[in-house]
Protein backbone atom coordinates (compact mmCIF):
# COMPACT_ATOMS: atom_id res chain seq x y z
CA UNK A 1 0.00 0.00 0.00
CA UNK A 2 1.61 3.45 -1.02
CA UNK A 3 2.24 6.06 1.69
CA UNK A 4 -1.00 8.27 1.48
CA UNK A 5 -3.38 5.49 1.11
CA UNK A 6 -2.45 4.18 4.18
CA UNK A 7 -1.82 7.42 6.00
CA UNK A 8 -5.74 8.08 4.38
CA UNK A 9 -7.40 4.88 6.12
CA UNK A 10 -5.58 5.40 9.60
CA UNK A 11 -6.52 8.86 9.05
CA UNK A 12 -10.02 7.76 8.74
CA UNK A 13 -10.22 5.16 11.07
CA UNK A 14 -8.03 4.57 13.77
CA UNK A 15 -6.90 8.27 14.51
CA UNK A 16 -10.51 9.08 14.03
CA UNK A 17 -11.58 6.93 16.52
CA UNK A 18 -8.58 7.85 19.11
CA UNK A 19 -9.04 11.54 18.89
CA UNK A 20 -12.46 11.27 19.52
CA UNK A 21 -11.86 9.64 22.78
CA UNK A 22 -9.49 11.66 23.74
CA UNK A 23 -12.25 14.24 23.40
CA UNK A 24 -14.78 12.64 25.09
CA UNK A 25 -12.23 11.63 27.74
CA UNK A 26 -11.52 15.06 28.59
CA UNK A 27 -14.80 15.81 28.96
CA UNK A 28 -15.94 13.39 31.67
CA UNK A 29 -12.82 14.09 33.30
CA UNK A 30 -13.63 17.89 33.34
CA UNK A 31 -16.90 16.41 34.94
CA UNK A 32 -16.27 14.39 37.62
CA UNK A 33 -16.92 14.19 41.06
CA UNK A 34 -15.22 17.11 43.02
CA UNK A 35 -13.72 18.91 40.12
CA UNK A 36 -16.28 22.02 41.15
CA UNK A 37 -14.13 22.48 44.20
CA UNK A 38 -10.58 22.01 42.42
CA UNK A 39 -12.06 24.23 40.05
CA UNK A 40 -12.96 26.96 41.89
CA UNK A 41 -9.33 27.21 43.70
CA UNK A 42 -7.61 26.67 40.68
CA UNK A 43 -9.90 29.90 38.83
CA UNK A 44 -8.18 31.94 41.67
CA UNK A 45 -4.80 31.47 40.72
CA UNK A 46 -4.75 35.01 38.98
CA UNK A 47 -5.76 36.68 42.66
CA UNK A 48 -2.55 35.22 44.51
CA UNK A 49 0.98 36.14 43.18
CA UNK A 50 0.42 39.42 42.06
CA UNK A 51 3.43 41.29 43.09
CA UNK A 52 6.26 38.59 43.78
CA UNK A 53 7.36 34.95 43.10
CA UNK A 54 6.27 32.26 45.98
CA UNK A 55 9.32 31.79 48.20
CA UNK A 56 8.39 28.58 49.08
CA UNK A 57 10.93 26.10 47.21
CA UNK A 58 9.08 22.57 48.62
CA UNK A 59 7.27 22.56 45.52
CA UNK A 60 4.00 22.69 47.79
CA UNK A 61 1.23 25.17 45.85
CA UNK A 62 1.49 28.38 48.60
CA UNK A 63 -2.20 30.18 49.36
CA UNK A 64 -1.57 33.46 50.14
CA UNK B 1 34.53 33.84 29.96
CA UNK B 2 31.15 33.89 28.47
CA UNK B 3 31.43 37.41 27.83
CA UNK B 4 34.79 36.64 25.40
CA UNK B 5 33.01 34.30 23.62
CA UNK B 6 29.90 35.74 23.20
CA UNK B 7 32.01 39.00 21.77
CA UNK B 8 33.83 36.64 19.29
CA UNK B 9 30.58 35.07 18.43
CA UNK B 10 29.22 38.64 17.20
CA UNK B 11 31.80 40.19 16.12
CA UNK B 12 32.41 36.85 13.57
CA UNK B 13 28.09 37.28 12.92
CA UNK B 14 28.73 40.79 12.18
CA UNK B 15 31.70 40.19 9.71
CA UNK B 16 29.54 37.42 7.99
CA UNK B 17 27.28 40.08 7.58
CA UNK B 18 29.48 42.78 6.11
CA UNK B 19 30.58 39.75 3.41
CA UNK B 20 26.94 38.96 2.94
CA UNK B 21 26.24 42.88 2.72
CA UNK B 22 28.85 43.04 -0.03
CA UNK B 23 28.03 39.77 -2.23
CA UNK B 24 24.24 40.91 -2.22
CA UNK B 25 22.44 39.95 -5.28
CA UNK B 26 20.00 42.31 -5.05
CA UNK B 27 19.23 45.31 -2.68
CA UNK B 28 17.06 44.22 -0.19
CA UNK B 29 19.40 41.47 0.64
CA UNK B 30 22.05 44.18 0.99
CA UNK B 31 19.79 45.89 3.43
CA UNK B 32 18.74 43.21 5.30
CA UNK B 33 22.17 41.88 5.95
CA UNK B 34 23.73 45.28 7.05
CA UNK B 35 20.88 45.51 9.21
CA UNK B 36 21.95 42.48 10.87
CA UNK B 37 25.49 43.58 11.06
CA UNK B 38 24.57 46.44 12.78
CA UNK B 39 22.62 44.89 15.68
CA UNK B 40 25.10 42.44 15.36
CA UNK B 41 27.84 45.44 16.30
CA UNK B 42 25.70 47.09 18.58
CA UNK B 43 25.03 43.76 20.69
CA UNK B 44 28.68 43.88 20.98
CA UNK B 45 29.49 47.58 22.13
CA UNK B 46 26.64 46.89 24.94
CA UNK B 47 28.72 43.73 25.64
CA UNK B 48 32.27 45.08 25.51
CA UNK B 49 31.00 47.93 28.38
CA UNK B 50 29.97 45.42 30.42
CA UNK B 51 33.13 43.03 30.17
CA UNK B 52 34.88 43.09 33.37
CA UNK B 53 31.99 44.72 35.38
CA UNK B 54 30.35 42.77 38.23
CA UNK B 55 27.39 40.92 37.60
CA UNK B 56 25.00 41.39 39.53
CA UNK B 57 22.58 38.36 40.02
CA UNK B 58 18.87 38.72 39.00
CA UNK B 59 16.99 38.59 42.22
CA UNK B 60 15.09 35.39 42.12
CA UNK B 61 12.04 36.94 44.46
CA UNK B 62 11.37 39.02 42.40
CA UNK B 63 9.33 38.86 38.74
CA UNK B 64 11.13 39.80 35.22
CA UNK B 65 9.24 42.90 34.66
CA UNK B 66 11.73 44.94 32.59
CA UNK B 67 11.09 42.79 29.00
CA UNK B 68 7.21 43.25 29.79
CA UNK B 69 7.95 46.73 29.94
CA UNK B 70 9.71 46.86 26.78
CA UNK B 71 7.24 44.70 25.30
CA UNK B 72 4.14 47.18 26.49
CA UNK B 73 6.08 50.46 24.74
CA UNK B 74 6.70 48.09 21.27
CA UNK B 75 3.17 47.08 21.02
CA UNK B 76 2.31 50.79 21.54
CA UNK B 77 4.65 51.66 19.09
CA UNK B 78 4.51 49.33 16.79
CA UNK B 79 0.57 49.42 16.54
CA UNK B 80 0.34 53.00 15.80
CA UNK B 81 3.31 52.32 12.95
CA UNK B 82 0.87 49.54 11.84
CA UNK B 83 -2.34 51.82 11.92
CA UNK B 84 -0.74 54.87 10.34
CA UNK B 85 0.13 52.41 7.37
CA UNK B 86 -3.26 50.90 6.75
CA UNK B 87 -4.99 54.36 6.72
CA UNK B 88 -2.61 55.17 3.92
CA UNK B 89 -3.31 52.36 1.87
CA UNK B 90 -6.86 52.77 3.05
CA UNK B 91 -7.02 56.02 1.06
CA UNK B 92 -4.39 54.69 -1.31
CA UNK B 93 -7.35 52.33 -2.43
CA UNK B 94 -9.39 55.12 -2.78
CA UNK B 95 -7.64 58.11 -4.34
CA UNK B 96 -4.93 56.23 -6.33
CA UNK B 97 -2.98 59.57 -6.26
CA UNK B 98 -1.57 58.81 -3.65
CA UNK B 99 0.53 55.99 -5.25
CA UNK B 100 3.22 58.45 -6.34
CA UNK B 101 5.39 58.38 -8.77
CA UNK B 102 8.45 58.97 -7.25
CA UNK B 103 7.68 57.09 -4.99
CA UNK B 104 6.84 53.96 -7.28
CA UNK B 105 8.63 50.35 -6.23
CA UNK B 106 8.83 51.84 -2.48
CA UNK B 107 5.73 52.98 -1.56
CA UNK B 108 3.43 52.07 -3.28
CA UNK B 109 -0.27 49.77 -2.44
CA UNK B 110 1.40 46.44 -3.39
CA UNK B 111 4.62 47.05 -1.64
CA UNK B 112 3.00 48.71 1.58
CA UNK B 113 -0.10 46.27 1.99
CA UNK B 114 2.08 43.32 3.78
CA UNK B 115 3.71 46.15 5.43
CA UNK B 116 0.58 46.98 7.15
CA UNK B 117 -1.07 43.00 7.63
CA UNK B 118 2.14 42.79 9.17
CA UNK B 119 2.71 45.44 11.46
CA UNK B 120 -0.80 44.76 12.77
CA UNK B 121 -0.40 41.23 13.17
CA UNK B 122 3.19 40.40 14.14
CA UNK B 123 4.58 43.58 15.20
CA UNK B 124 1.76 44.65 17.22
CA UNK B 125 0.00 41.32 18.50
CA UNK B 126 3.08 39.43 18.33
CA UNK B 127 4.69 41.63 21.14
CA UNK B 128 1.45 42.09 22.72
CA UNK B 129 1.09 38.38 23.26
CA UNK B 130 4.92 38.17 23.71
CA UNK B 131 4.69 40.70 26.44
CA UNK B 132 1.74 39.79 27.99
CA UNK B 133 2.43 35.93 27.95
CA UNK B 134 5.77 36.62 29.97
CA UNK B 135 3.82 38.81 32.59
CA UNK B 136 1.00 36.29 33.07
CA UNK B 137 2.82 32.90 32.95
CA UNK B 138 5.05 34.57 35.73
CA UNK B 139 2.05 35.42 38.10
CA UNK B 140 0.02 32.39 37.36
CA UNK B 141 3.01 30.27 38.33
CA UNK B 142 3.78 32.34 41.01
CA UNK B 143 7.52 32.18 39.57
CA UNK B 144 10.18 34.05 38.06
CA UNK B 145 11.07 33.81 34.23
CA UNK B 146 13.30 30.79 33.35
CA UNK B 147 16.63 31.15 31.62
CA UNK B 148 17.77 34.82 32.58
CA UNK B 149 17.96 37.34 29.95
CA UNK B 150 17.00 35.14 27.09
CA UNK B 151 13.87 36.74 27.78
CA UNK B 152 15.46 39.79 26.31
CA UNK B 153 17.36 38.00 23.73
CA UNK B 154 13.23 37.13 22.62
CA UNK B 155 12.29 40.77 22.48
CA UNK B 156 15.35 42.04 20.76
CA UNK B 157 15.20 39.26 18.50
CA UNK B 158 11.41 39.71 17.47
CA UNK B 159 12.55 43.33 16.89
CA UNK B 160 14.91 42.67 14.46
CA UNK B 161 12.32 40.27 12.61
CA UNK B 162 10.39 42.79 12.43
CA UNK B 163 12.81 45.22 10.91
CA UNK B 164 14.25 42.93 8.64
CA UNK B 165 10.95 41.90 7.57
CA UNK B 166 9.71 45.20 6.98
CA UNK B 167 11.97 46.36 5.14
CA UNK B 168 12.61 43.58 3.01
CA UNK B 169 8.87 44.60 1.57
CA UNK B 170 9.42 48.12 0.92
CA UNK B 171 12.30 47.02 -1.19
CA UNK B 172 10.66 44.18 -2.77
CA UNK B 173 11.86 40.73 -0.67
CA UNK B 174 8.60 38.79 -0.36
CA UNK B 175 7.84 34.94 -1.08
CA UNK B 176 3.79 35.88 -1.72
CA UNK B 177 2.68 33.84 0.94
CA UNK B 178 -0.29 36.15 2.53
CA UNK B 179 1.46 37.22 6.26
CA UNK B 180 4.15 34.45 5.52
CA UNK B 181 5.79 37.28 3.18
CA UNK B 182 9.04 37.29 5.00
CA UNK B 183 11.69 35.42 2.55
CA UNK B 184 13.96 32.24 3.94
CA UNK B 185 16.52 33.78 5.76
CA UNK B 186 14.26 35.89 7.72
CA UNK B 187 12.20 32.75 8.69
CA UNK B 188 15.18 30.89 9.58
CA UNK B 189 16.06 34.02 12.25
CA UNK B 190 12.19 33.86 13.24
CA UNK B 191 12.72 30.00 14.14
CA UNK B 192 15.97 30.88 16.74
CA UNK B 193 13.84 33.56 18.34
CA UNK B 194 10.73 31.43 18.56
CA UNK B 195 12.33 27.98 19.93
CA UNK B 196 13.75 30.29 22.48
CA UNK B 197 10.34 31.96 23.53
CA UNK B 198 9.18 28.72 23.76
CA UNK B 199 11.99 27.33 26.09
CA UNK B 200 11.54 30.49 28.34
CA UNK B 201 7.53 29.90 28.12
CA UNK B 202 8.44 25.78 29.04
CA UNK B 203 10.85 26.72 31.26
CA UNK B 204 8.82 28.60 33.23
CA UNK B 205 5.89 26.14 33.45
CA UNK B 206 8.00 23.63 34.82
CA UNK B 207 9.32 25.50 37.65
CA UNK B 208 5.98 27.19 38.83
CA UNK B 209 4.78 27.07 42.65
CA UNK B 210 1.32 26.44 41.49
CA UNK B 211 0.36 23.06 40.98
CA UNK B 212 -1.83 23.58 38.39
CA UNK B 213 -1.29 25.51 34.73
CA UNK B 214 -3.81 28.38 34.92
CA UNK B 215 -6.06 28.39 31.59
CA UNK B 216 -4.22 31.21 29.93
CA UNK B 217 -1.08 29.56 30.13
CA UNK B 218 -2.86 26.18 28.07
CA UNK B 219 -4.02 29.31 25.36
CA UNK B 220 -0.34 31.08 25.03
CA UNK B 221 1.37 27.67 25.07
CA UNK B 222 -0.49 26.04 22.40
CA UNK B 223 -0.31 29.35 20.57
CA UNK B 224 3.83 28.92 20.63
CA UNK B 225 3.73 25.49 19.46
CA UNK B 226 1.59 25.69 16.80
CA UNK B 227 2.75 28.96 14.89
CA UNK B 228 6.29 27.18 15.37
CA UNK B 229 4.65 24.24 13.37
CA UNK B 230 2.68 26.24 11.07
CA UNK B 231 5.63 28.60 11.02
CA UNK B 232 8.24 25.65 9.69
CA UNK B 233 6.04 23.45 7.40
CA UNK B 234 4.90 26.81 5.41
CA UNK B 235 7.94 28.16 5.03
CA UNK B 236 9.54 24.98 3.47
CA UNK B 237 12.04 26.72 0.88
CA UNK B 238 15.52 26.43 -1.03
CA UNK B 239 17.21 29.93 -1.44
CA UNK B 240 18.28 30.71 -4.83
CA UNK B 241 21.55 31.88 -3.50
CA UNK B 242 23.23 32.33 0.29
CA UNK B 243 23.85 35.79 -1.48
CA UNK B 244 20.01 36.74 -2.08
CA UNK B 245 16.54 36.76 -1.02
CA UNK B 246 14.71 34.87 -3.54
CA UNK B 247 13.59 31.17 -2.75
CA UNK B 248 11.53 28.87 -4.40
CA UNK B 249 8.62 26.91 -2.11
CA UNK B 250 9.28 23.15 -2.20
CA UNK B 251 5.35 22.36 -2.70
CA UNK B 252 4.06 23.58 -5.71
CA UNK B 253 0.18 24.07 -7.31
CA UNK B 254 -2.38 22.82 -5.06
CA UNK B 255 -0.04 21.27 -2.05
CA UNK B 256 1.23 24.92 -1.69
CA UNK B 257 -1.44 26.42 -1.88
CA UNK B 258 -3.10 23.99 1.05
CA UNK B 259 -0.62 24.16 2.89
CA UNK B 260 -0.54 28.01 2.77
CA UNK B 261 -3.90 28.19 4.05
CA UNK B 262 -3.79 25.72 6.68
CA UNK B 263 -0.52 28.11 7.81
CA UNK B 264 -2.72 31.00 7.32
CA UNK B 265 -6.05 30.29 8.70
CA UNK B 266 -4.24 28.56 11.94
CA UNK B 267 -2.62 31.69 11.90
CA UNK B 268 -5.85 33.59 12.75
CA UNK B 269 -6.86 30.56 14.85
CA UNK B 270 -3.87 29.93 17.22
CA UNK B 271 -1.93 33.45 16.81
CA UNK B 272 -4.87 35.96 16.52
CA UNK B 273 -7.28 33.63 18.83
CA UNK B 274 -5.77 31.33 21.32
CA UNK B 275 -2.73 33.44 22.09
CA UNK B 276 -5.86 36.29 22.38
CA UNK B 277 -7.98 33.74 24.61
CA UNK B 278 -4.92 33.62 26.81
CA UNK B 279 -5.27 37.60 27.52
CA UNK B 280 -9.01 37.21 27.98
CA UNK B 281 -8.85 34.84 30.62
CA UNK B 282 -6.07 36.42 32.72
CA UNK B 283 -6.88 40.10 32.12
CA UNK B 284 -10.59 39.96 32.19
CA UNK B 285 -10.92 38.41 35.62
CA UNK B 286 -8.08 40.57 36.79
CA UNK B 287 -10.25 43.90 35.58
CA UNK B 288 -13.59 42.69 37.00
CA UNK B 289 -11.82 41.40 40.10
CA UNK B 290 -13.57 37.81 40.27
CA UNK B 291 -12.41 34.84 38.36
CA UNK B 292 -13.66 33.28 35.12
CA UNK B 293 -17.00 32.78 35.26
CA UNK B 294 -16.58 28.61 34.49
CA UNK B 295 -13.44 26.94 34.82
CA UNK B 296 -14.77 23.75 33.48
CA UNK B 297 -16.04 25.22 30.29
CA UNK B 298 -13.02 27.14 30.02
CA UNK B 299 -10.69 23.61 29.62
CA UNK B 300 -13.63 22.14 27.09
CA UNK B 301 -13.72 25.56 25.29
CA UNK B 302 -9.28 24.94 25.08
CA UNK B 303 -9.42 21.77 24.06
CA UNK B 304 -12.66 21.92 21.12
CA UNK B 305 -10.56 25.41 19.76
CA UNK B 306 -7.45 23.94 19.17
CA UNK B 307 -9.30 20.24 17.86
CA UNK B 308 -11.15 22.37 15.59
CA UNK B 309 -9.20 25.04 14.12
CA UNK B 310 -6.86 23.30 12.49
CA UNK B 311 -8.67 21.83 10.00
CA UNK B 312 -10.71 24.66 9.09
CA UNK B 313 -8.31 26.22 6.59
CA UNK B 314 -9.55 24.73 3.08
CA UNK B 315 -12.38 27.21 3.15
CA UNK B 316 -10.11 29.74 1.87
CA UNK B 317 -10.27 27.46 -1.30
CA UNK B 318 -13.78 26.82 -2.78
CA UNK B 319 -14.38 26.96 -5.95
CA UNK B 320 -10.37 25.71 -7.16
CA UNK B 321 -7.81 22.99 -7.73
CA UNK B 322 -8.71 21.46 -4.28
CA UNK B 323 -10.49 18.74 -3.76
CA UNK B 324 -14.36 19.35 -3.22
CA UNK B 325 -13.91 16.68 0.00
CA UNK B 326 -10.84 18.58 1.37
CA UNK B 327 -13.36 21.64 1.04
CA UNK B 328 -16.22 20.77 2.41
CA UNK B 329 -13.80 19.32 5.41
CA UNK B 330 -12.72 22.60 6.22
CA UNK B 331 -16.05 24.33 6.04
CA UNK B 332 -18.01 21.90 8.05
CA UNK B 333 -15.36 22.40 10.88
CA UNK B 334 -15.65 26.07 10.51
CA UNK B 335 -19.24 25.48 11.18
CA UNK B 336 -18.33 23.45 13.65
CA UNK B 337 -16.08 26.42 15.56
CA UNK B 338 -19.11 28.22 16.23
CA UNK B 339 -19.58 26.23 19.23
CA UNK B 340 -16.08 26.42 21.16
CA UNK B 341 -15.97 30.12 20.18
CA UNK B 342 -19.14 31.31 21.31
CA UNK B 343 -18.53 28.92 24.51
CA UNK B 344 -15.32 31.04 25.22
CA UNK B 345 -16.86 34.12 24.98
CA UNK B 346 -20.26 33.62 27.13
CA UNK B 347 -17.48 32.77 29.28
CA UNK B 348 -15.66 35.82 29.29
CA UNK B 349 -18.88 37.86 29.15
CA UNK B 350 -20.55 35.85 31.73
CA UNK B 351 -16.97 36.70 34.44
CA UNK B 352 -18.59 40.05 34.48
CA UNK B 353 -22.10 38.45 36.08
CA UNK B 354 -22.79 40.48 39.08
CA UNK B 355 -20.30 43.16 38.16
CA UNK B 356 -22.34 44.81 35.21
CA UNK B 357 -21.94 47.80 37.26
CA UNK B 358 -18.62 48.21 36.24
CA UNK B 359 -19.19 49.02 32.58
CA UNK B 360 -20.73 52.61 33.94
CA UNK B 361 -17.82 53.67 35.61
CA UNK B 362 -14.44 51.48 34.12
CA UNK B 363 -13.86 52.26 30.45
CA UNK B 364 -11.54 49.60 30.72
CA UNK B 365 -13.62 46.69 31.52
CA UNK B 366 -16.19 48.03 28.68
CA UNK B 367 -12.81 47.81 26.23
CA UNK B 368 -12.89 44.24 27.22
CA UNK B 369 -16.24 43.45 26.91
CA UNK B 370 -16.74 45.06 23.63
CA UNK B 371 -13.41 42.98 22.75
CA UNK B 372 -15.17 39.72 23.86
CA UNK B 373 -18.59 41.03 21.60
CA UNK B 374 -16.82 41.43 18.98
CA UNK B 375 -14.80 37.83 19.02
CA UNK B 376 -18.86 36.59 19.24
CA UNK B 377 -19.52 38.25 16.40
CA UNK B 378 -16.77 37.81 13.76
CA UNK B 379 -16.35 33.67 15.09
CA UNK B 380 -20.48 33.97 13.68
CA UNK B 381 -19.57 35.53 10.61
CA UNK B 382 -16.45 33.63 9.71
CA UNK B 383 -17.87 30.17 9.66
CA UNK B 384 -21.12 31.74 7.87
CA UNK B 385 -18.91 33.00 4.77
CA UNK B 386 -16.88 29.49 5.20
CA UNK B 387 -19.76 28.13 3.70
CA UNK B 388 -19.62 27.66 -0.10
CA UNK B 389 -22.48 29.02 -1.29
CA UNK B 390 -21.77 32.30 0.60
CA UNK B 391 -18.35 32.11 -0.19
CA UNK B 392 -18.87 31.92 -3.95
CA UNK B 393 -20.60 35.73 -3.29
CA UNK B 394 -18.36 36.83 -0.76
CA UNK B 395 -14.66 35.62 -1.46
CA UNK B 396 -12.12 38.27 -3.24
CA UNK B 397 -14.55 40.87 -2.41
CA UNK B 398 -14.68 43.15 0.88
CA UNK B 399 -16.57 41.72 3.11
CA UNK B 400 -13.53 39.48 3.86
CA UNK B 401 -11.50 42.74 4.44
CA UNK B 402 -14.44 43.87 6.44
CA UNK B 403 -14.55 40.65 8.51
CA UNK B 404 -10.81 40.45 8.80
CA UNK B 405 -11.29 43.81 10.48
CA UNK B 406 -13.99 43.08 13.08
CA UNK B 407 -11.67 40.34 14.52
CA UNK B 408 -8.48 42.52 14.11
CA UNK B 409 -9.34 45.77 15.26
CA UNK B 410 -12.58 44.73 17.79
CA UNK B 411 -11.81 41.75 19.16
CA UNK B 412 -7.17 41.92 18.57
CA UNK B 413 -6.84 45.33 19.06
CA UNK B 414 -9.81 46.12 21.98
CA UNK B 415 -8.29 43.86 24.33
CA UNK B 416 -4.82 44.56 23.81
CA UNK B 417 -5.94 48.48 24.47
CA UNK B 418 -7.53 47.22 27.91
CA UNK B 419 -4.16 44.94 28.74
CA UNK B 420 -2.01 47.61 28.12
CA UNK B 421 -4.50 50.03 30.39
CA UNK B 422 -4.04 47.24 33.02
CA UNK B 423 -0.36 46.54 32.68
CA UNK B 424 1.23 50.24 32.63
CA UNK B 425 0.27 50.98 36.11
CA UNK B 426 1.29 47.89 37.17
CA UNK B 427 4.63 47.56 35.64
CA UNK B 428 5.73 51.31 36.35
CA UNK B 429 4.33 51.01 39.87
CA UNK B 430 1.78 53.79 39.68
CA UNK B 431 -1.98 54.21 41.28
CA UNK B 432 -3.92 54.67 38.08
CA UNK B 433 -4.14 56.32 34.82
CA UNK B 434 -3.51 59.46 34.33
CA UNK B 435 -6.95 59.89 32.43
CA UNK B 436 -9.64 57.83 32.34
CA UNK B 437 -11.95 59.90 30.08
CA UNK B 438 -9.20 59.71 27.48
CA UNK B 439 -9.81 56.08 27.96
CA UNK B 440 -13.26 56.67 27.08
CA UNK B 441 -12.31 58.95 24.34
CA UNK B 442 -10.00 56.32 22.76
CA UNK B 443 -12.67 53.70 23.25
CA UNK B 444 -15.69 55.58 21.34
CA UNK B 445 -12.83 56.69 18.26
CA UNK B 446 -12.10 53.15 18.49
CA UNK B 447 -15.54 52.03 18.51
CA UNK B 448 -16.90 54.04 16.37
CA UNK B 449 -14.03 53.53 13.46
CA UNK B 450 -14.74 49.50 13.66
CA UNK B 451 -18.16 50.57 12.85
CA UNK B 452 -17.85 52.64 10.13
CA UNK B 453 -15.18 50.22 8.49
CA UNK B 454 -17.48 47.26 8.94
CA UNK B 455 -20.29 48.45 7.61
CA UNK B 456 -18.85 50.21 4.49
CA UNK B 457 -16.82 47.02 3.74
CA UNK B 458 -20.45 44.82 3.85
CA UNK B 459 -21.93 47.37 1.43
CA UNK B 460 -18.93 47.47 -1.00
CA UNK B 461 -18.22 43.35 -0.57
CA UNK B 462 -22.40 42.22 -1.58
CA UNK B 463 -22.41 45.41 -3.89
CA UNK B 464 -19.50 43.84 -5.87
CA UNK B 465 -19.85 40.36 -5.81
CA UNK B 466 -23.88 40.65 -6.96
CA UNK B 467 -21.84 43.10 -9.22
CA UNK B 468 -19.68 40.07 -10.70
CA UNK B 469 -22.31 37.92 -11.05
CA UNK B 470 -25.17 39.84 -12.60
CA UNK B 471 -25.87 38.69 -16.44
CA UNK B 472 -28.42 40.11 -18.51
CA UNK B 473 -31.16 38.32 -20.42
CA UNK B 474 -28.76 36.76 -22.93
CA UNK B 475 -26.41 35.55 -20.42
CA UNK B 476 -23.60 38.43 -21.00
CA UNK B 477 -22.18 39.67 -17.93
CA UNK B 478 -23.43 43.44 -17.33
CA UNK B 479 -20.46 45.11 -15.25
CA UNK B 480 -16.54 45.68 -16.32
CA UNK B 481 -14.65 45.16 -13.12
CA UNK B 482 -13.75 48.63 -13.50
CA UNK B 483 -17.43 49.67 -13.24
CA UNK B 484 -17.64 47.82 -9.55
CA UNK B 485 -13.65 49.88 -8.74
CA UNK B 486 -15.79 52.75 -9.34
CA UNK B 487 -19.19 52.45 -7.39
CA UNK B 488 -16.54 51.38 -4.31
CA UNK B 489 -15.47 54.78 -4.54
CA UNK B 490 -17.85 56.35 -1.11
CA UNK B 491 -17.42 53.42 0.97
CA UNK B 492 -13.43 53.52 0.47
CA UNK B 493 -13.44 56.88 1.59
CA UNK B 494 -15.65 55.69 4.56
CA UNK B 495 -13.35 53.08 5.16
CA UNK B 496 -9.93 55.26 5.72
CA UNK B 497 -12.16 57.39 7.80
CA UNK B 498 -13.42 54.52 10.06
CA UNK B 499 -9.27 53.91 10.15
CA UNK B 500 -8.44 57.51 10.65
CA UNK B 501 -11.01 57.07 14.07
CA UNK B 502 -9.15 54.25 15.31
CA UNK B 503 -5.57 55.57 14.18
CA UNK B 504 -6.55 59.04 16.16
CA UNK B 505 -7.70 56.34 19.44
CA UNK B 506 -4.35 54.66 19.91
CA UNK B 507 -2.37 58.12 19.86
CA UNK B 508 -4.53 59.10 22.65
CA UNK B 509 -3.67 56.19 24.07
CA UNK B 510 0.04 56.85 23.58
CA UNK B 511 -0.36 59.75 25.07
CA UNK B 512 -2.39 58.56 28.32
CA UNK B 513 0.03 55.81 28.89
CA UNK B 514 3.11 57.74 28.40
CA UNK B 515 1.62 60.44 31.00
CA UNK B 516 0.84 57.70 33.51
CA UNK B 517 4.38 57.22 33.61
CA UNK B 518 5.33 61.02 33.59
CA UNK B 519 2.05 62.09 36.30
CA UNK B 520 0.94 59.33 37.64
CA UNK B 521 1.31 58.67 41.51
CA UNK B 522 3.78 56.48 42.42
CA UNK B 523 2.21 53.69 44.34
CA UNK B 524 3.37 54.25 47.93
CA UNK B 525 5.76 51.73 49.58
CA UNK B 526 3.61 49.05 51.70
CA UNK B 527 6.41 48.04 53.81
CA UNK B 528 4.80 47.36 57.07
CA UNK B 529 3.57 43.61 58.17
CA UNK B 530 0.46 42.76 57.16
CA UNK B 531 -1.85 40.46 59.27
CA UNK B 532 -1.99 37.24 58.70
CA UNK B 533 -5.34 36.65 56.40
Amino acid sequence: MDTYSFLREFADSWMLVALFAFFVGMILWVMRPGSRKTYRDVANIPFRHEDKPAVDDSGEPKEA
Amino acid sequence: MSNYIKLIVLGLVALMALIAAGNARDLAYQVNALTAALAAVAYFLYTLRRTGEPVVAADQTQYMDGVVRAGVIATALWGVVGFLVGVIIAFQLAFPQLNFDWAQGYANFGRLRPLHTSAVIFAFGGNALIGTSFYVVQRTSAARLWGGNLAWFVFWGYQLFIVLAATGYLLGATQSKEYAEPEWYVDLWLTVIWLSYLAVFIGTLVKRKEKHIYVANWFYLSFIITVAMLHVVNNLSIPVSVFGSKSVQVFSGVQDAMTQWWYGHNAVGFFLTAGFLGMMYYFVPKQAERPVYSYKLSIIHFWALIFIYIWAGPHHLHYTALPDWASTLGMVFSIVLWMPSWGGMINGLMTLSGAWDKLRTDPIIRMMVISVGFYGMSTFEGPMMSIRAVNSLSHYTDWTIGHVHSGALGWNGMITFGALYFLVPKLWNRERLYSLSLVSWHFWLATIGIILYAASMWVTGIMEGLMWREVDANGFLVNSFADTVAAKFPMYVVRGTGGLLFLSGAIIMCYNLYMTVKRSPAVEATNVTVPAE
